[in-house]
């Protein structure tokens, strides 16, 4: 009936390669300029995997969000507000560490609700919309704990399975590692594999061809800003258990990062083009960027240099490599 | 083709909208293995009458016949439902997809259980080439290329071959050559005729008047909201046709149709 398809390597099928070259380059470079220093140790390497781990596992959602054509800043607060959460209601009310977990994720579940319904009623960009809400929710959490326990850094004590599930070390390598790992495979599974994953890229490719092809595009939008919402306030919650306090600002730090990591590791800011592979690298280099520079003896100060001279190559080169898998195989005479 | 049913038909249906009168006292029968011509000056009224087919827009009095009952086609969902499909000039294909992931969005075949649930790529590549193939498309072979990289044309026929995939009896094509250059309109036109053999109803908008001719096997002019003529393949030639599709008032006042 029909000539067996052929089977070409697409663009589309590595997104994630630029990204692992750049982080080849970048992790060579520092091995280089910061090995005498101990970059190249166990303890160097469990350094830059630990901070990438914990960005990783928001930045993969955030990714996922940004293909769909949304953006999650609100991703910060969740952290901080499911780690007052774990802190306060353990150490001021003795509850379980089961229970609140449970908490934390039911309201992550209610904040991520509430930021797709507000940017599908309002029609406002998820930017300003979520937004909006990191400043609601950092806010709140900030003056709740205050107002429960008179500080904004609360600690708390805890010796059960949480810890063992969120806080153990492999030597320096922490067990976050493990759930970065997890979360990756699970999202390159729903995103390459399932008709989900198809819907995904289809809302941010197209938003109108998507709903005409039949595409519950609301429903896409709020599984993602459920899931987003869901794997930081995880984030939360494991960096509570691991440092044994709570903090409503913790999380301030991701706001940007997911967003960047996603972006350096290939997602397109407008949608609809990336992969889970290359957001992971895109993760591993900021991780090897922010931890190696400790190791050059040169000043921190220099990250944030670093980084956006790396967010701008990286749009230019994602646009590229969009217009090129836009030509490649169009064998038009 | 008396005798058949008609697959649709519109029965002195009108509308407006507040006090503009876009259609008024239209009655129009779309018969199965047939391609219906709808032809007329900017602002003649075809989108609108398009819209009422798919559900997108209710009329403001007249009755629809699907299958000669009567039908409330409330949403463009409760269209679908009836085997009614309409591929728009931008036709909404997704660029940075596949052809096969294109053709199966939303419906996308799954095999494997519960969580391990997945899109069975092999048999959606296999039935996206082969149906795409049948309309006439043979250049594209790998379902994994990117929409894309395809012409015009050729996302026009993959629309048209999704649409007879999932059971479309009415085809509504709202000028799907407008944007194309010769090449690329043959290649939906051929499609249509391939469709027309499937024994698909076609509602075909075009402001191209060798088009029409060429597929056309009824036509229906619209002037200003009203049918100003309706006849069959052959009875009028290329040239007639073409002075309809410019200037039809000149002719609808000295000849009575
Ligand atoms: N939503 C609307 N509200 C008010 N008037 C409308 C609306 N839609 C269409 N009309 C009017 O109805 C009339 C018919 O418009 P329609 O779009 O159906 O024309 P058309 O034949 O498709 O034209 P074209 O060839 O330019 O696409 C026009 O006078 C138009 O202004
Ligand atoms: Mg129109």
């Amino acid at each position: 009936m029909s000539a067996a398809p052929k089977k070409t390597l697409r663009i589309v099928n590595l997104i994630w390669l630029g990204p692992a070259i750049a982080w080849l380059v970048i992790f060579a470079f520092f091995a280089i300029v910061g090995g005498e220093n101990g970059f190249l140790t166990s303890s160097g390497t469990a350094g830059w995997l630990n901070i990438a781990a914990e960005l990783g596992i928001i930045a993969i959602p955030v990714g996922l969000l940004m293909m769909s054509g949304e953006f999650d800043l609100s991703t910060g607060s969740m952290v901080g507000a499911a780690s007052i959460i774990v802190a306060v209601g353990k150490s001021y009310y003795g509850i379980s560490s089961e229970a609140a977990i449970a908490l934390a994720l039911v309201l992550a579940i209610l904040v991520g609700t509430f930021n797709a319904t507000l940017v599908e009623r309002t029609k406002l960009p998820s930017f300003i919309v979520t937004l909006a809400s990191n400043m609601v929710l950092m806010g709140t959490a900030l003056g709740l704990s205050r107002l429960l326990a008179g500080t904004s850094t609360i600690s708390m004590k805890d010796d059960g399975w949480a810890k063992d599930a969120f806080a153990t070390k492999f030597g320096d390598f922490n067990i976050s590692i493990g759930w970065w790992i997890f979360a990756a495979v699970l999202a390159a599974w729903v995103l390459r594999r399932t008709p989900f994953g198809n819907w995904v890229l289809a809302t941010g490719g197209n938003l109108d061809g998507a709903r005409r092809a039949g595409v519950p595009v609301g429903r896409v939008k709020l599984v993602l800003f459920i899931w987003t919402a869901v794997s930081s306030a995880f984030v939360g919650v494991m960096t509570t258990f691991e440092f044994n306090q709570g903090n409503a600002t913790t999380g301030q730090g991701y706001v940007f990062q997911g967003a960047i990591a996603a972006v350096i590791g290939g997602v397109l800011i407008t949608g609809g083009f990336g992969s889970v592979l290359g957001i992971v690298f895109g993760t591993m280099i900021y991780g090897v960027v922010s931890l190696g520079l400790f190791y050059t003896g040169w000043s921190t100060d220099w990250l944030s240099t670093f980084v956006g001279a790396l967010l701008v190559i990286a749009v230019i080169t994602n646009n590229v490599v969009r217009q090129k898998a836009l030509t490649q195989g169009a064998n038009r005479k | 083709m008396t005798g058949i049913t008609p697959i649709i038909e519109l029965r002195d249906i009108s509308k407006s909208y507040g006090n503009n009168t876009a259609l008024s006292g239209i009655n129009i029968s779309v018969y199965p293995g047939e391609v219906h011509c709808l032809l007329g000056d900017n602002g003649a009224g075809k989108s609108t009458l398009i819209k009422m087919m798919s559900g997108v827009v209710p009329p403001s009095t007249g009755q629809i016949l699907f299958d000669g009952k009567p039908v409330n086609l409330a949403s463009p969902r409760e269209a679908m439902a009836y085997g009614i499909a309409t591929v728009h000039q931008d036709v909404g294909s997704i660029p940075l997809l596949g052809v096969a992931r294109n053709f199966f969005l939303g419906v996308e075949p799954t095999k494997g259980w519960g969580p391990f649930k997945r899109i069975d790529f092999d048999k959606a590549g296999e039935i996206a080439i082969e149906h795409i193939r049948a309309m006439g498309i043979s250049r594209v072979t790998d379902p994994d290329q990117l929409v894309g990289t395809m012409s015009g044309g050729e996302r026009q026929a993959l629309a048209i071959a999704r649409a007879l995939y999932l059971g479309a009896k009415v085809l509504i094509l709202d000028e799907p050559t407008a944007a194309l250059g010769v090449r690329e309109s043959s290649v939906v036109i051929d499609a249509i005729r391939k469709a027309r053999a499937q024994g698909v109803a076609l509602v075909f908008i075009t402001h191209n008047a060798p088009h029409a001719f060429a597929v056309g096997d009824r036509y229906t002019v619209l002037l200003q909201g009203r049918v100003a003529a309706s006849f069959s393949r052959g009875e009028k030639t290329l040239d007639e046709l073409t002075t309809w599709m410019a200037g039809g008032k000149k002719i609808a006042e000295d000849a009575t149709v």
